[in-house]
C-alpha cells in the first residue's frame, strides 16, 4: 500500500470541524426535553446505534487502515463483546456498566491472540482467514455444548438498564449517552495511541512492512498489540450493542455484519478518525432509510423490483475503489492536505 | 539500405524518475547496432521503450510504420523479438512449452515447426532437454532458450538484452556465434545491449555509446574499436 | 461398515461439489494471485439463470449449457469492465472490490427471485446403482460430472496453445507479453473460466441444498478450505484437496465432532493450512537452479 500522509490523523487537521460535531453529538438528544415527537426513541435508538457502529469501525480502521492487516471478520469480536456482556448480565448478575471493560479486556485477549496467526498470513490470505472466521461464528455460537451459557439458536434476552434518577434522562437518551462517551473514550485512546511511537510503529509497518523491520521495530508485538487493541474496542461496540438492542442471537452476527463495517468503513475512510463517524452514519442510515431509497429508485429509473440495501452498497464500494480509494474523508484529507501544502510551499 | 526501426526523440520514465532523454536511434535492414554504456546509461529502458514496457514519448518506425502507440503484444506480433534482461523464462512450463508458446500467434503452422526444428539444429542441447522443466535448465541453457523462443516468433528485429550476462566465456562465444548465424541465414537485424563492449563489437556493423540516458556518440563500430580515447572513457579497455 | 461406506460416498460426492468450487478459485488465483471472494456468489447467481430458463420452458441440459455459457460471458465481463481499471490497486481495494461483488449478487439474486428456497430439478435418476443403498446415481453423477470438467480442462490446459499461452501469462506476464500474448484477456479468459467453472458447481449442489441466495456461502468455505489443502496455485491439487476436504468433513461430521460444528472444522482446516503448509499438499514446488 502506498504511504499515507497520516498529518491529518495525528495532528488533528480540521480539529474545530470534528469539535463542533461531537458538540452537535452531544447536544442533540437535549431535543427530547423539548419535543412532543413520538418518533424521538426511536431517533435515539438509531443513535445509538449509528455511535456503536462507529465505534467497532473504529477499532477495524486501526487494524486496516492504521496497521494494513485486512479483516473481514470484525463481526467475530462484536459478537464476543456482546456475548460477554449478554452473559455476566444473564447468569452472574452483573450490571451492564460493569460487562463492559470485561468485554473490552476479552474481544483484546481474543484480537491479540489471533493476532499471531496472522502474523504469518498477508494481504489476501488474511482476508481469507477472517472471512471463514465471519462465516463459523453464528454455527459456534449456536453450538450445543455451550447453548447452556449463549441460549442456543434462540440467544439471551436482557433486561433493558433505566436510566440512574439523578439524570433525568429517558432510558434512550441515557443509553445514547453512554454510547457517546465510549464512543469518546475510543477516539480518544485511538488518537493518543497513534500520535505516540506505538503509532508510528504502527504506520511504519503498513507502508514498509521489511523496512520497519530492519529499523528495529518489532513487527510481530505491534502487528499482534494492533489486533487486540482493534478488537477490544469492536468488542466495546459488541457490549453496548448487547445492552442498548437488549438481546443477543448467532444470526446477528453474521458475514453481513462484518461486511457492513467494511462499508461503514471505505465510505467514511481508510486511515481517517473522522470518517469512522461518517461510516458510522452512513451505514445506519442507509439501513433504516433502504425502504425509501428502494421506492425512490423504482421510480427514478422505472424498476420492477425493490432494490435492496446489499446491492445499493455492492455498486456504492465499486464505485468507490474507482474514484475515491480512500473514502469520503479519505478523499477529503487527501485534498485538504494538497491545498494546505501547497499553501506552505508558496509562502 | 533502408531502416527497419527508427527511433525519434525517445524518452522514458520510471515512475517520475527520467531515464531517456530524447534518443534518436536507427537499424538498417539486415544490420546489427549495438547499444554500449555503464551501468545506469539507459540501454535496458532503450529496448524496453521500443517495445512499450515502460511509460514513454517519442515516436517509433517499424518497417515505415508508426508503432508508438501499439501494446506490447502487438509490438511483439508485428516482428519484434525481444530476449529479456533476466532471460525472462517460463520456469514452470517445460523447454518444449517455453517454445510452443509462439504457436499461438503463428498462423503459419508448417513454417513454425520449421522453425522449432531450427532452433534445436542451433541449440542441441536444448532438444536434449525438450521435455525439462525450463527452471531446472543452467544459465546459459535458459539463455539459448530465450534467444529460441525469440527466435519463433519468427522477427525480423531482434532486441537483445545482455546476452552474455553471468554466463561462462566458452557458452558466451557459442552463443554469439550463433547469434551471427542467425544475422546472416535468417536476415534477422538486431540491436544489441551489452556490458562485454569487445564481444559486442565483433558482432555489430554500428555502435552507439549511452551515458545518463544520452547518446554520446555513434557510428560504423569500427569507428570506435579503433578510436582509443573513446574506446578508454566509455568501455573501459 | 455400511454407514462407513454410506458417509464415505457421501463425503466424495460433496467433495466434488467444493472440488468445483476449488477450481474456479484457482483458475482466478494462478492467474492474478487474487482470491476471489464472490464466487460461490457468481456461482448461485449463475444457477439462478439456470432456473429461471427451465421455469420458462428450457430443457434441463440446454438450461445448463445456456448457464455455463452465460457465466462465462459474465465473469468476463466482470474482469474486463470492474477489475482491469484496478489491476494496479493496493490488495485492499480488490478484497473490497471482491466483497461488493459478493453483497451485489446475492441482493441481486434475492431481488428478482426472493429469498424463498426453490427446488432445483436434477437430471440424475433416482436410482440405487448396486441396489444395496450404497451409491445413488445422483452421487455417481456428480462425482462424474467433475471428473469431466476436470479432464477438460487439463486437455484445454496441456494441450492447446490458448491454454499454454494463459498459463505462460499467469507464471511470468512480462515475458508472455513479449511473447505476444494478451496478457490482459488470458486474465479475463481465467475470470469466465472460474464463472463457468462455478456455475457447473452451483447446479451440482442445488438439487441437495436447494436454490437460495445464501446457498453458497458454507460452500465457498469449503471450496476455500479445498484448495488450500490442495495448493492454491495448483488445479490438480485444488481438486484432490476438495475431495479430501468432503470425505474429512463427513467422516469427523458423523464419528467425531457432530454435524454442528461442520464450518468450525472447515476454519480451522483454512487456518491451519495457511500457517502450517501454506503451499498445500500437493502444492507444486518449482525448482530453481541459479
Amino acid at each position: 500500500m502506498a504511504a499515507i500522509d497520516n498529518s491529518w490523523a495525528t495532528k488533528g487537521g480540521l480539529g474545530w470541524i470534528a469539535t463542533t460535531f461531537w458538540v452537535l453529538l452531544a447536544v442533540g438528544p437535549l431535543a427530547g426535553f423539548f419535543t412532543q415527537d413520538p418518533s424521538f426513541e426511536y431517533y435515539m435508538f438509531m443513535g445509538q446505534s449509528m455511535l456503536i457502529n462507529t465505534i467497532a469501525i473504529l477499532g477495524l480502521n486501526l487494524l486496516i487502515g492504521f496497521n494494513g492487516q485486512i479483516s473481514l471478520g470484525h463481526s467475530a469480536f462484536f459478537a464476543i463483546g456482546a456475548y460477554t456482556t449478554a452473559i455476566l448480565m444473564n447468569f452472574a448478575g452483573w450490571p451492564y456498566y460493569a460487562t463492559i471493560p470485561v468485554a473490552a479486556i476479552i474481544c483484546f485477549g481474543a484480537g491479540f491472540l489471533f493476532g499471531f496467526p496472522a502474523l504469518k498470513l498477508e494481504g489476501h490470505y488474511l482476508a481469507l482467514a477472517t472471512f471463514t472466521l465471519a462465516i463459523a461464528v453464528p454455527q459456534l455460537l449456536k453450538y450445543k455444548a455451550i447453548a447452556g451459557w449463549t441460549g442456543g439458536v434462540g440467544g439471551l434476552i436482557l433486561d433493558k438498564p433505566d436510566a440512574p434518577e439523578f439524570t433525568r434522562l429517558g432510558t434512550d437518551q441515557y443509553l445514547y449517552y453512554l454510547c457517546l462517551i465510549l464512543a469518546m473514550l475510543s477516539f480518544w485512546i485511538v488518537r493518543n495511541m497513534l500520535r505516540g511511537r506505538s503509532g508510528r510503529a504502527m504506520m511504519a509497518i503498513r507502508d514498509h512492512a521489511m523496512a520497519a523491520g530492519t529499523m528495529g521495530i518489532d513487527t510481530a508485538k505491534y502487528k499482534t498489540l494492533t489486533f487486540g487493541v482493534s478488537a477490544g474496542i469492536t468488542g466495546v461496540g459488541g457490549a453496548l450493542s448487547a445492552i442498548t438492542v437488549a438481546y443477543v442471537a448467532p444470526d446477528s452476527f453474521t458475514l453481513q455484519l462484518a461486511v457492513s463495517f467494511l462499508v461503514g468503513l471505505v465510505v467514511g475512510g481508510i486511515a481517517s478518525l473522522p470518517g469512522c463517524l461518517v461510516g458510522g452514519a452512513f451505514i445506519v442510515l442507509i439501513q433504516n432509510s433502504s425502504q425509501s431509497i428502494s421506492d425512490w429508485m423504482k421510480v427514478t429509473f422505472s424498476l420492477r423490483y425493490d432494490v435492496p440495501a446489499w446491492a445499493i452498497y455492492g455498486i456504492l464500494l465499486i464505485l468507490l475503489m474507482y474514484f475515491m480509494p480512500r473514502g469520503i474523508m479519505g478523499g477529503i484529507e487527501t485534498l485538504w492536505l494538497k491545498l494546505t501544502h501547497r499553501k506552505e510551499t508558496q509562502a | 539500405m533502408a531502416a527497419i526501426l527508427d527511433v525519434k526523440g525517445l524518452s522514458a520514465w520510471y515512475g517520475p524518475i527520467r531515464a531517456l532523454y530524447d534518443l534518436d536511434l536507427t537499424i538498417e535492414q539486415g544490420g546489427v547496432t549495438a547499444l554500449l554504456g555503464a551501468n545506469g546509461a539507459g540501454k535496458t529502458t532503450t529496448l524496453r521503450a521500443i517495445c512499450n514496457m515502460t511509460r514513454r514519448a517519442g515516436t517509433t518506425t517499424f518497417d515505415g510504420k508508426d508503432i508508438s502507440k501499439f501494446t506490447t503484444e502487438d509490438i511483439v506480433r508485428l516482428g519484434i523479438g525481444q530476449v529479456p534482461e533476466g532471460r525472462g523464462t517460463f520456469t514452470g512450463l517445460s523447454v518444449d512449452e517455453n517454445l510452443r508458446l509462439a504457436f499461438h500467434i503463428r498462423k503459419d503452422r508448417a513454417e513454425a515447426m520449421r522453425d522449432m526444428d531450427l532452433v534445436f539444429e542451433l541449440f542441441p542441447r536444448l532438444k536434449e532437454r525438450i521435455k525439462q522443466q525450463a527452471g531446472t535448465l543452467s544459465g546459459g541453457e535458459q539463455q539459448m532458450l530465450a534467444v529460441g523462443r525469440a527466435l519463433m516468433l519468427a522477427p525480423r528485429l531482434m532486441l537483445l538484452d545482455e546476452p552474455s550476462f553471468g554466463l561462462a566465456p566458452l557458452i558466451v562465444q557459442e552463443i554469439f556465434r550463433i547469434l551471427k548465424r542467425i544475422n546472416v541465414e535468417k536476415k534477422v537485424s538486431m540491436l544489441i545491449v551489452e556490458q562485454n563492449a569487445a564481444l559486442a563489437l565483433e558482432l555489430a556493423d554500428h555502435v552507439y555509446l549511452l551515458e545518463t540516458g544520452r547518446v554520446v556518440t555513434q557510428g560504423p563500430s569500427e569507428l570506435v574499436k579503433n578510436d582509443e580515447t573513446l574506446r578508454k572513457a566509455y568501455l573501459g579497455y | 461398515m455400511e454407514f462407513f461406506i454410506q458417509q464415505l460416498v457421501a463425503g466424495l460426492t460433496s467433495g466434488a461439489i467444493y472440488a468445483c468450487v476449488a477450481l474456479g478459485l484457482v483458475m482466478i488465483f494462478v492467474s492474478t494471485d487474487h482470491i476471489n471472494f464472490a464466487q460461490g456468489e457468481m456461482a448461485m447467481f449463475a444457477t439462478y439463470l439456470a432456473w429461471a430458463m427451465i421455469d420458462v420452458g428450457f430443457s434441463y441440459w440446454m438450461a445448463f449449457v445456456c448457464a455455463v455459457l452465460l457465466a462465462f460471458v459474465g465473469g468476463l465481463f466482470i474482469q474486463r469492465v470492474i477489475l482491469k481499471p484496478l489491476e494496479t490497486a493496493p490488495v485492499l481495494s480488490l478484497v473490497v472490490c471482491f466483497i461488493a461483488l459478493l453483497s451485489f449478487f446475492n441482493a441481486l439474486a434475492g431481488m428478482l427471485w426472493s429469498f424463498t428456497i426453490k427446488p432445483f430439478p436434477t437430471p440424475f435418476p433416482p436410482k440405487d446403482i448396486f441396489g444395496n443403498g450404497l451409491v445413488s446415481a445422483q452421487q455417481l453423477g456428480i462425482v462424474a460430472v467433475t471428473v469431466i470438467m476436470l479432464g477438460i480442462l487439463t486437455v484445454f490446459f496441456r494441450y492447446t496453445t490458448l491454454g499454454l499461452a494463459m498459463r505462460a501469462a499467469a507464471q511470468n506476464a512480462s515475458s508472455a507479453r513479449l511473447m505476444g500474448v494478451r496478457v490482459s484477456w488470458m486474465l479475463a479468459l481465467g475470470w469466465g473460466l472460474a464463472a463457468a467453472i462455478g456455475a457447473v458447481a452451483g447446479m451440482l449442489v442445488a438439487p441437495i441444498v436447494f436454490l437460495d441466495p445464501n446457498m453458497m456461502t458454507g460452500i465457498l468455505v469449503y471450496g476455500f478450505a479445498g484448495a488450500l489443502v490442495g495448493g492454491i496455485g495448483n488445479p490438480m491439487g485444488a481438486v484432490a484437496g476438495g475431495f479430501i476436504v468432503g470425505v474429512l468433513e463427513n467422516l469427523v461430521g458423523s464419528y467425531l465432532i457432530g454435524n454442528e460444528l461442520k464450518l468450525s472444522f472447515a476454519l480451522a482446516m483454512v487456518v491451519g493450512v495457511l500457517l502450517l503448509k501454506p503451499a498445500g499438499i500437493f502444492g507444486q514446488v518449482i525448482v530453481r537452479r541459479v
